[in-house]
């Protein structure tokens, strides 16, 4: 537990000394403020639901960046060496860094407050689907970090690690939008492979285990073929 | 003992880069580690530090296993990788913390440890500052520093002073020899100055395997040829070189006298003898009985570049031939 703590608070701290950080939480604000502000007087509603269905989307992106050179940069300047040739285990290793970046992800999210904010000026907001829909985003988020992390350790090249993730996390979003092409017991499936399918249940408001659990597996499961990945130096 | 390698081999696909190779360490030694740029020393390191697994054979470090108590292993050992990678977005304190901290130092500890080691390496200038921004000799002592932070018994290092300049070079020596005294200490190096000024044991490999393991006046030795005297002498008037030529190859154990040329009655001649006699006495005994002013005299030993170049050029050609050998054969 130890070495995981102290991998995670160095990752967050060499994330935030670097100007990726806040290019991205920059990036990721404006562009949430935009569709955000453009929708938010056409609907009428006081509710969140637009913003919080278009965010995955945009994590699509976002995601990969994040997690783009937790392994590959330490392989490129071979301080993955270093780190590995520690007492600490690998799997340890994994989750530090999966970790750190879920705190960023959090982190990044903390200013789409402010549209909860201005969404409670101009009406009455129901709080289920927002609580659920924050849980949501920390789910799919998580679920795609950990994905990205597998991206990242398959190669030394950082442009390639985002883009062998975002390949990786683009297959997990279309599994629930490619049904329709499929045979029924197939489809339900697939279905349930989704990233999307289990947010929308969620973003709701309807917390369902099934869906908690989807989410908890998939991160795990990510983050075992993380470790397993790194292993395979050997 | 303190590190034990037993029948190591290590595969990369179809590429042997260990071959089968034993060794022993024993605790407060130091060795170097020479040969070749691709060996297979960095190969031999990466296996002992936990980073690589062996394909076969076995490591121990103070009687534990790298394959079974990897973590306990690569607890006990102090690592610097070759190109002494480091993390540049951190500044030192932070790194050295940082490598204290996964090393398994103690949260109250670690400042001090810390401390201490800005101290021995000489870090306290630079210490607030981005590894990123330091110069080459700044980064070897971080690395340093960083290897030795949890005070490993065992300190292995690849290439510690390649890309520094002779100052650093003498300074990170120094260094090392004065950690050698209370830890066992493993370095690789091609440089043989390096294994001379630091190592007490020096093992040859080339190609994968040991060619030579001794310590470095054993392997000067074993390994000698023919030994080498230049002499420099004023020759009196009348003598003409030719007979003084004739006396010193009267001398019964020279094999051979070349002239090196002659300048105003100075002659130079180069005389090689069979290995291990000394005719130092009877080349003055002889300048002094025919009245030859004796100017210059030393002797040359194989140097243990000799002994290098022999083994590991002369080893990679028999494996060749030997391979197109069993080429022919099949």
């Amino acid at each position: 537990m130890d070495n995981i703590k102290i991998i995670l608070l160095k990752e967050l701290r060499s994330l935030f000394n670097s100007a990726i950080a806040y290019v991205i939480m920059v990036v990721f604000i404006l562009l949430a403020g935009y569709f955000f502000t453009n929708t938010l007087f056409l609907q009428n509603v006081a509710s969140l639901r637009g913003i919080f269905e278009l965010i995955p989307f945009l994590l699509l992106f976002f995601a990969p960046a994040i997690t783009m050179r937790t392994i590959s940069e330490e392989r490129k300047t071979g301080t993955i060496e270093l780190l590995l040739t520690k007492p600490v285990r690998d799997g340890e290793i994994i989750v530090g860094k999966f970790l750190a970046a879920w705190l960023f992800f959090g982190i990044a999210l903390l200013p789409t407050l402010a549209f909860l904010v201005t969404v409670m000026f101009l009406g009455r907001v129901d709080a289920g689907p927002v609580i659920g829909g924050y849980l949501g985003l920390l789910l799919v988020g998580g679920s795609l970090l950990a994905l990205g992390i597998v991206g990242s350790t398959l190669t030394e090249n950082q442009v390639v690690a985002f883009i062998l993730s975002f390949l990786i996390m683009f297959i997990f979003f279309m599994f629930d939008k490619v049904v329709i092409f499929l045979p029924g017991p197939l489809a339900s499936i697939v279905e349930y492979l989704g990233i999307d399918y289990h947010f929308s249940n969620i973003a709701r408001g309807v917390v369902d285990s099934r869906d908690l659990i989807y989410y908890a597996s998939l991160i795990g499961f990510s983050l075992l073929v993380g470790t397993v990945l790194l292993e395979r130096r050997k | 003992m303190s590190i034990n390698v037993t029948n190591l081999t290590k595969l990369y696909g179809d590429k042997r880069a260990i071959d089968n190779i034993s060794f022993e360490v024993h605790s407060g030694e130091i060795i170097g580690f020479l040969g070749p740029n691709g060996a297979g020393k960095t190969t031999t390191m990466r296996v002992i530090t936990g980073y690589l697994l062996p394909t076969q054979g076995s490591v121990e470090v103070l009687g534990k296993s790298v394959q079974d108590h990897s973590r306990e292993v690569r607890r006990l050992i102090g690592y610097l990788p070759e190109n002494n990678p480091l993390y540049s977005d951190m500044n030192v304190l932070e790194s050295l913390e940082f490598s204290a901290l996964l090393n398994g130092v103690s949260r109250g500890t670690v400042t001090r440890c810390v401390r201490e080691m800005v101290g021995v390496c000489g870090l306290g200038e630079v210490k607030h500052m981005d590894i990123g921004q330091l110069s080459k000799g700044y980064r070897q002592r971080v690395g340093l520093a960083q290897a030795m932070i949890h005070d490993p018994k065992v300190l292995i290092m690849d290439e510690p002073t390649s890309g520094l300049d002779p100052n650093q070079i003498v300074e990170i020596r120094n260094l090392i020899r004065q950690l050698g005294r209370e830890k066992t200490v493993v370095l690789s190096t091609h440089i043989l100055p390096e294994v001379q000024a630091s190592c007490s044991r020096v093992i040859i490999v080339s190609k994968g395997k040991i060619v030579a393991d001794g310590s470095t006046n054993e392997l000067q030795s074993r390994f000698q040829g023919n030994e080498q005297y230049f002499v420099e002498m004023e020759k009196p008037d009348g003598d003409s070189s030719g007979t003084l030529r004739a006396h010193l190859q009267s001398i019964p154990s020279i094999s051979s006298v070349e002239s090196l040329g002659e300048l105003e009655g100075v002659v130079k001649f180069r005389i090689e003898t069979t290995r291990g006699v000394d005719i130092r006495k009877q080349l003055f005994q002889l300048s002094v009985s025919k009245k030859w002013t004796l100017l210059e005299l030393h002797r040359e030993q194989t140097s243990l570049e000799d002994v290098f170049h022999e083994l590991t050029v002369d080893s990679s050609q028999r494996i060749e031939s030997s391979a197109t050998r069993s080429a022919e054969a099949s």
